[in-house]
């Protein structure tokens, strides 16, 4: 039976605040299992302070090697890659999708594939409960794999427990990791800024929630350094029939908190940290 | 000369950079700039190019002829990503999970599945200034953004100079984008945020052998981090860049930073600079 309830924070455009505010959620909310789904440029460790209990290594696709003692230098495999992964009979791991298709039709059998390590992810303990976080290997592939598995992990642990949020740091953007975060979610929480580019972005992700069925509700990031672009954002909200769930100042105590590895509403009495409190409020209100 | 902005986090200023060092090189020379961030693309904001050429970014998928197929199995049983799943009579295809590899037809014994195409997102091409201007857009709903960066990728070394802009992150989207460049500038953020991000995508291009430099923005704001990092790592920093809220206000509506900003002009100018001298 899940009777716990799924948040995911989002943005479209990266560095509008996403890790901020999670990080004070994360301190907000009572019986929570936290994860960041961010795992190609995973901060929220830096402000919870986790104390890594499991440790698990990530292979989410395989990489293609060809054996030049075996190999008949036909270029098959060269001609028929969609990837343009192979040049000079060999294999460039980087472009390498893993599809196979070299392994399946080498007339010599000279291709080989080997398991792709695509990172870690741990299960941590933190001062404001468990937290579910991955790294993603160098050049590895397979981030939207090692988000459901990250995300799969925090579920599992929210049953076990029986928590009453999963609160989760999710990636920028509109693509696979963004998809493979947020997919199922109870709500998603999407924090923008007062800009050109916010505002458009903002924009792109919620017609990529609304595609995927999970509820959106907007925040607005450091909107006293443009209230007019703020003021339009809030009438797209209202077009849109977008619920929005608070706004937050722009405040130097969010880099001072950033700074320290402190969770903002912990760090500050001031603007920002009282604004971010209401919206937790309003996100109580909506779940 | 192929010159990628990179980041890891988001929102440390690829886009502003990109856009007025392009605002600026046009001014000499011939310039292309690239919009790699095909998931949320910005640029055009900025630049406001006349868009003259636009074509859809068309992938293969599988279309299964039912009067050919026995529903062997052959296709779901190569596919690598479980993209196809094969029972008594039907086959689903689950169209976010192909990577358009070509597998299952290859190796269809009864030749019952033709590749046909399917629009995940579209590129266009234009001029702002004398900038020549590409950018992808990449469907919503669509998983899969590399297929998008790789056609706009194909405008790379036409002129002399090629800027590209970076999306952020470390994975795949950023790896394509970084392919056969000559130089990258990492923009960053004097915070822990920023300095983990930067080390992340350091990692990546000492991997794909691609040199590199850093421009710190808003230095003023966050602490001696990056740029104890930096000293200590022999890492070039090339700019850094003070927060300024005129400049933000002024960027937020989308101004011409050069034009109305002398300070940040000669910020470019000197960005420029430093490049050209780490560049051979």
């Amino acid at each position: 039976m899940m009777n716990y309830k799924e948040v995911v924070v989002i943005s479209g455009k990266g560095g509008t605040g996403k890790t901020t505010i999670v990080g004070s959620l994360a301190s907000l909310a009572e019986e929570k299992v936290l994860t960041d789904c961010d795992v190609d440029a995973a901060d929220l460790h830096l402000l919870l302070q986790p104390e890594i209990k499991e440790e698990n290594e990530f292979y989410g696709g395989e990489k293609a090697s060809i054996d030049r003692k075996i190999c008949s230098e036909c270029g098959l495999c060269e001609e028929m890659c969609r990837f343009g992964a192979i040049d000079n009979f060999q294999v460039d791991s980087l472009f390498c999708e893993g599809c196979r298709l070299c392994f399946n039709l080498c007339p010599e059998e000279a291709v080989s594939m080997e398991a792709e390590f695509s990172g870690h992810w741990y299960v941590s303990q933190t001062r404001y409960g468990p937290l579910v976080h991955a790294k993603l290997g160098v050049a590895a592939e397979n981030s939207g794999k090692l988000v459901s598995r990250v995300r799969s992990k925090a579920h599992e642990i929210a049953r076990e427990t029986s928590a009453r949020y999963i609160i989760t740091d999710g990636p920028p953007g509109i693509g696979c990791p963004v998809i493979a975060s947020m997919t199922g979610a109870d709500l998603v929480l999407i924090v923008t800024e007062p800009t050109l580019s916010g505002f458009h972005d903002l924009e792109r992700v919620v017609d990529a929630a609304r595609h995927f069925n999970v509820c959106p509700l907007v925040c607005i990031n450091k909107y006293d350094l443009h209230p007019g672009r703020s003021q339009e954002i809030e009438d797209y909200c209202k077009d849109k029939r977008i619920k929005l769930g608070g706004k937050v100042s722009f405040d130097r105590d969010v880099i001072g908190s950033i700074v320290h590895g402190l969770p903002l509403v912990e760090y500050s009495d001031g603007k920002a940290s009282g604004e971010i409190k209401k919206i937790w409020q309003e996100i109580l209100t909506w779940l | 000369m192929k010159i990628g902005i990179a980041s890891g986090k988001g929102g440390t200023g690829k886009t502003t950079l990109a856009v007025n060092l392009s605002a600026y090189l046009q001014e000499k020379h011939l310039v292309t700039l690239l919009d790699c961030d095909v998931e949320e693309p910005n640029a055009h904001i900025f630049l406001k190019p006349n868009f003259t050429d636009k074509k859809p970014v068309l992938v293969k998928v599988p279309q299964i002829n039912r009067e050919e197929c026995d529903y062997c199995g052959k296709c779901s049983e190569v596919c690598a990503f479980g993209a196809l799943t094969v029972l008594k009579s039907k086959i689903i295809f689950y169209r976010n999970l192909c990577h358009s590899c070509g597998s299952c037809a290859y190796f269809c014994p009864n030749k019952a599945i033709e590749e046909v195409d399917r629009e995940m997102g579209i590129i266009q091409k234009g001029f702002a200034q004398d900038i020549e201007f590409v950018h992808g857009i990449l469907n919503v709903g669509e998983a899969m953004a590399v297929p998008v960066i790789n056609e706009v990728k194909k405008y790379q070394g036409i002129n002399m100079i090629t800027v590209i802009d970076i999306p952020p992150g470390t994975s795949c989207p950023v790896i394509a984008s970084l392919r056969d460049i000559d130089f990258c500038i990492i923009v960053t953020e004097p915070t822990p945020f920023g300095l983990n991000d930067m080390g992340l995508l350091l990692q990546l291009l000492q991997k794909m052998e691609i040199p590199y430099a850093v421009v710190i923005n808003r230095w003023d704001l966050g602490d001696s981090g990056v740029e104890d990092f930096c000293l200590n790592e022999k890492i070039h920093i090339l700019i850094k860049i003070p927060f300024d809220k005129e400049l933000a206000r002024l960027n937020a509506e989308g101004g011409n930073l050069l034009k109305q900003i002398p300070w940040f002009r000669d910020s470019i100018l000197a960005l420029w600079a430093g490049v050209k001298g780490l560049v051979k």
